[in-house]
Order: C-alpha cells, then sequence, then structure tokens
C-alpha cells in the first residue's frame, strides 16, 4: 500500500492541520505496512520540504511551479492529479481546510473516484479502511467505506489527530524531490487576488480569562442583554457562534470558531450552542468548559466538564440571582 | 441571467434524532423538515441578482416527494419555477451521484450561474457544488461571502480561516458555494405564496436520467457517538444547579472568584 499525505502553507506558513493528517497518515501506514509519500504545492517551497523531511516519511514530493504560488483550485487540482497518476498512492489524505475542500472533490471526481471529506477517525478493519465522519451537525457518525479500485481521496478534521504526536526521523533526512508539474496559465480559469482581513478587530477576546458565549438558542436579539449580564457579573467578554454574528446581533469580531477567533480563557460559557466542530476548534482550549443546553445530546456537552441539560431563559436568569444575592 | 440554485430539503434542526432500522438514515415518521440553511442564503442571493440584472432563477432539488414542500417556498420567496429530481432513496446516493443527478437536469437548462448551498445540515458532504462544477465542466469557488458581477465576470469574496477573506475573479458560467451571513433572507409574502401556486414544478424521476449507479463510497452505518469526555451534569432545579455550579466554579475547578 502507498499513501499520500497532502501538507497546506500558505504564503510560506504552514496550515496547522497538516501534523494531524501527518499522524493520521503515519499511523496508518504503520499499521499497514504502507509506504508513506509527504506532499507539498506551493512556489518556492524547498525550505519548508526540508522541514517536512525531517517527519517520519519516505520521501516528500514537492509540487513547486510557480503557478501554484497562489492556491487555485484548479491549479492544484492539475498538479497533484498529475502526481497521483504518476505515483499511483492507493490513499490520498489530506487535512480538511477551507482550501482542500475547496478542491479535494474535484481531484477525486476528476478520476471517477469519491471523496470521503471531514473525517474524525479511522480503522483499518479486514483488510479495509472504515472512515467515520459526522452527520446531522455532530449528532450522529457515519462509518464509510470506499468502493471500487484506489486510488481513495479522504481528509480529516480539525482535532481528529493530535498534532504533537507526529513522529520525527531517528536520524537523517528523507530524500525530497521535485516532482514536474504540467500546468499552463490557460488551464487556471479563476484569479486569486488580494487577501484581506476586515475593518480591524475592536476587542481582543484571547486575552479575555472568562468568555460567556452565546448560540443560536438565545432565540432573539433583544435576548442578548441577559447573557451581557450574566458576562459582566463574572468579569467576563460576550462571545457568540457564527449564526449570531451572521443576524448581527453581535459584531463579527466576537464570533468564535474557525472563521472567527480561536480563545483559550479560562472559563468558557456556552450558553445554548449546540458545538459544531467549526465553533469548537475556535474554544476548546478553554481550561473548563460549562455547556448550557436543552439538548443532552448536543455535541458541545463532548468538551464540557460541567453541563447543564435546561432552558437558558431558566438557568442563566438562576445564575445571575445567585451572583447578585448568594444564598446557601 | 439565468441562475440555477440547488436546494436541499433537510430534517428540522430542532428535530429528535432516531436512526432508522437501516442504519443508514433516520427515522423520517414525526419529525420536520425545512430548507437547507446555506441554500436559503444561495436563494436570496440569486434573488437578488435577478431583481438587479433581470432574468430567471430556477431552484433544482433532488429528494423524495415531500421535498415539494421545500420547492415551493422557494417559489413563494420569488423563484420562477423549479425541477424536482425525484427519488425516496436519494439518501442512499454518494456525493457523486447526486450531482451527477443535479448536473443531468442543470445542463439542459444551460444557465449563466449555479448557486449551492457550502454544506447540508443532514449528510454534511461539503462537496455537492464543487462536483457539479467538475461534472459540467465550470470553473467553481466555496465558502462565497459576496457576489459582484461586472463585463460578464465574477469578483468574489470568498471566506478564508480565521477572519481573513479573498478576493477571487472567473469568468461565468460558474458555481459558486455560498456560505451562510453572506445577506439577509426575505420571508415569503402571502402574495409570493399564492403567486407560487401557479408556478411550475417539472417532477423529473431519477432513475429516468440513466446515470451510472456505482458508488464511490458507501455509508456502512450511522450511529449516535459514544461520549468519551467525563462532563460531570448538574441536576436540580435551576436555581439549585445555578448554586451548584457557581460553588463549582469556585471552588473545584477555581476558574472563578
Ligand atoms: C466553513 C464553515 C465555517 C464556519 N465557521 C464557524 C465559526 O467560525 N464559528 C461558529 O460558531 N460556527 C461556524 N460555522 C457554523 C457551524 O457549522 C454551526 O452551524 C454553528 O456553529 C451553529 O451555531 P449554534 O450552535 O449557535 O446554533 P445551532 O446549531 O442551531 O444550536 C443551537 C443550540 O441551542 C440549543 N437551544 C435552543 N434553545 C435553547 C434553550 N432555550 N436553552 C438551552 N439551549 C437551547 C439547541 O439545543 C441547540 O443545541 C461554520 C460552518 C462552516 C461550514
Ligand atoms: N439532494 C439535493 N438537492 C438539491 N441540492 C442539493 C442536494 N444535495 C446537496 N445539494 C446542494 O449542495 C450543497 C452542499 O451539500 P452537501 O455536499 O451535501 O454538503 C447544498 O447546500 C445544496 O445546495
Amino acid at each position: 500500500m502507498k499513501i499520500l499525505a497532502v501538507a497546506e502553507q500558505r504564503q510560506g506558513k504552514w496550515n496547522p492541520l497538516t501534523w494531524e493528517t501527518l499522524v493520521a497518515a503515519q499511523q496508518l501506514a504503520e499499521k499497514t505496512s504502507a509506504e508513506l509519500c509527504a506532499v507539498l504545492a506551493g512556489s518556492d517551497i524547498a525550505g519548508l520540504g526540508e522541514e517536512l523531511s525531517a517527519r517520519r516519511v519516505s520521501e516528500v514530493l514537492l509540487l513547486d511551479h510557480p503557478l501554484l504560488e497562489s492556491y487555485t483550485a484548479d491549479g492544484f487540482t492539475i498538479a497533484l492529479r498529475g502526481l497521483v497518476e504518476q505515483s499511483s498512492p492507493d490513499l490520498v489524505l489530506l487535512p480538511h481546510t477551507y482550501q482542500v475542500r475547496d478542491f479535494a472533490p474535484k481531484l477525486a471526481a476528476s478520476m471517477g473516484k469519491g471523496f470521503v471529506g471531514d473525517c474524525v477517525g479511522y480503522r483499518w478493519e479486514a483488510d479495509r479502511l472504515v472512515l467515520t465522519r459526522q452527520m446531522f451537525q455532530g449528532r450522529a457518525n457515519a462509518d464509510v467505506t470506499f468502493a471500487g479500485p484506489p486510488p481513495w481521496v479522504a481528509s480529516f478534521q480539525a482535532g481528529a489527530f493530535r498534532p504533537d504526536q507526529v513522529a520525527r526521523r531517528e536520524s537523517g533526512q528523507a530524500p525530497v524531490r521535485k516532482i514536474d508539474v504540467d500546468l499552463k496559465p490557460e488551464q487556471i480559469r479563476t484569479r486569486p487576488l488580494e487577501t484581506f482581513r476586515e475593518a480591524r478587530q475592536a476587542v481582543d477576546l484571547t486575552e479575555a480569562p472568562i468568555i460567556v458565549s452565546v448560540g443560536r438558542g438565545i432565540k432573539e436579539q433583544a435576548n442578548i442583554a441577559l447573557a451581557e449580564k450574566l458576562a459582566k457579573l463574572v468579569g467576563g467578554e460576550l462571545a457568540a457562534s457564527r449564526p449570531i454574528c451572521d443576524e448581527g446581533w453581535l459584531p463579527m469580531d466576537r464570533q468564535i470558531g474557525s472563521s472567527g477567533q480561536t480563545v483559550a480563557p479560562k472559563l468558557y460559557l456556552a450558553l445554548g450552542i449546540s458545538g459544531a466542530i467549526q465553533h469548537v476548534v475556535g474554544m476548546k482550549g478553554s481550561r473548563t468548559v460549562v455547556a448550557v443546553n436543552k439538548d443532552r445530546n448536543a455535541p458541545i456537552f463532548e468538551i464540557a466538564d460541567y453541563g447543564i441539560v435546561g432552558d437558558l431563559f431558566e438557568i442563566v436568569p438562576a445564575l445571575i440571582a445567585q451572583l447578585e444575592n448568594p444564598q446557601p | 441571467m439565468k441562475i440555477v440554485v440547488c436546494i436541499k430539503q433537510v430534517p428540522a434542526r430542532d428535530a429528535p434524532l432516531a436512526i432508522a432500522e437501516d442504519k443508514i438514515w433516520i427515522r423520517e415518521s414525526d419529525i420536520g423538515f425545512e430548507m437547507n440553511e446555506p441554500d436559503g442564503y444561495a436563494l436570496e442571493e440569486a434573488l437578488r441578482l435577478k431583481e438587479s440584472r433581470g432574468g430567471e432563477v430556477v431552484v433544482a432539488s433532488l429528494g423524495p416527494e415531500r421535498a415539494k414542500q421545500t420547492i415551493k417556498e422557494a417559489l413563494a420567496k420569488g423563484a420562477d419555477r423549479a425541477i424536482h429530481v425525484v427519488d425516496p432513496g436519494f439518501y442512499r446516493l454518494d456525493p457523486l451521484a447526486s450531482a451527477r443527478s443535479l448536473a443531468a437536469v442543470i445542463q439542459k437548462e444551460s444557465p449563466d450561474l449555479i448557486l449551492t448551498g457550502l454544506q447540508s445540515d443532514d449528510h454534511g458532504f461539503g462537496q455537492t457544488g464543487v462536483l457539479l462544477a467538475e461534472r459540467l465542466g465550470l470553473p467553481h469557488s466555496t465558502i462565497i461571502m459576496q457576489i459582484e458581477i461586472s463585463d460578464g465576470k465574477l469578483k468574489l469574496k470568498r471566506e478564508l480561516e480565521a477572519g481573513w477573506f479573498q478576493w477571487v475573479e472567473m469568468p461565468l458560467p460558474a458555481v459558486l458555494s455560498i456560505q451562510s451571513g453572506i445577506n439577509k433572507p426575505r420571508y415569503a409574502t402571502l402574495k409570493g405564496i399564492m403567486a407560487a401556486k401557479k408556478k411550475p414544478i417539472e417532477s423529473v424521476e431519477r432513475a429516468s436520467l440513466g446515470l451510472p449507479d456505482e458508488p464511490t463510497q458507501t455509508i456502512e452505518r450511522i450511529f449516535v457517538p459514544q461520549k468519551t469526555k467525563h462532563t460531570e451534569f448538574l441536576d436540580g432545579s435551576p436555581k439549585e444547579v445555578a448554586a451548584a455550579l457557581i460553588e463549582k466554579l469556585r471552588h473545584e475547578a477555581r476558574v472563578l472568584s
């Protein structure tokens, strides 16, 4: 068996999910005695290739081409597909980043293959790969297998593997090989322009020791005041899940999650937040997580230290009352 | 301009989840269904483009008979007509087979623009839009937060991680996957609901499309995940749990003074 693990960089900086996928690939390679090659696409990436070659992989393959400097779905698909056709791996593993979700389905489909995206784990069972991915917003999991012959393409969700478990080589470095990329400007139909951030962040939630965060369970904009009052009493900052910011009930710079801020306060109070992975990646480093949710099966309880199953409109006023007027 | 919007009907967000006997879908009795959230944003975007540039908005939906209800909602909000690819066993299809089915009916329309949601709330494949583009031979972009059109060209604001964005340009026709929050979707008006009754819904049996059936991937079973973390659940009246929580945060976790 042969596995390609695709790393990701932008403007010379690693996407940290790279290491999680490499861990998944290393562990699977060990289990199946497979050959593992790390792959990186970009322009002028020899230095990053060196870094990869210190990890436990049999080879580092670089798709190094001026037209791969900025990500495009066409460019990355053509380059990776060329490599897959040349090196015939059984499995291509990628980190489930915003970039990967933009091209991996296309890469697989262009070869008539399937892409199993956003997996949270895998099992090697009776000589076949069983992938687990979430459905129904994390309320259920599905075991998924590939049908038909390889190559198979899959990606892993943020947090599915621990990046600090990446195995380094005991000595020396893996060979680094530059792969010929056959890519012409006219094959790329999209033109990436500048990257930017919206107006400067007014609040820096990363410094807040306590965060009270509201989700769609808060129901209406007027009810935010309730959470705000609680935040004041505990000396915390107010934050929110995406739908609350989408509605404009709180400004974007208070959004926690993959598209917003990543925080690690000592206390994170999640009120009426379901715990979708895109939210959880932004707060799972919190020391203590408290979740108030009326649904006992809400995924937020998977990462909560203290859980209260109940109506936040009963629980939060009770918390406020208790803080204002402590009663034994 | 002619815009096709792909709309999926999904179980309502707050519907209780019970796994069906076949272990690959959920029990549909007693639950409500609704329009997949980002698809509502995609529809709104299509309606606004039509209002500013003229043209037609066509809804494409693959699903069982019940999906008609969501299709009608889209027509009531202002879409002009719909194509319903009917398949009671739609949930058995892998993403490529779903995309092939939708692509087959969309191709006949030769639209200028195809919009999908970013991700479905039920299967959550997050890939149908990209697959449609591949099947139709069109360029695409995903996680779109703004669409501008000038001189037959698209200028798109694409979301990147951690609060970053990027502008991307591409020619029309194209396929775009729309992210929730791009706009403020409208509600259907009574007038819209009345008008929708006369709008055409073309039903096409998926089986009649004559598409290859071999899947590229198979859902073996779905299950409720085992909790791996030990959460301490606090029970009692609101007053009791409030007191217990504050006590624990102060003296056990020591995160509150
Ligand atoms: C590419 C991408 C990027 C994303 N980025 C982000 C991001 O950065 N941040 C983010 O947060 N999300 C992000 N999302 C969205 C994410 O997938 C979820 O849709 C979102 O986090 C859900 O928000 P929520 O938990 O507030 O709402 P819901 O999922 O609707 O959950 C509401 C919860 O409130 C509970 N509830 C309802 N009423 C009450 C009550 N009275 N008392 C107690 N509990 C109640 C319900 O049981 C439910 O669990 C992203 C999605 C995608 C696809
Ligand atoms: N059965 C379907 N009918 C219509 N549109 C669909 C269907 N499945 C997926 N889509 C579209 O593709 C998007 C992404 O879905 P998914 O790939 O399942 O996450 C959805 O938001 C819809 O716009």
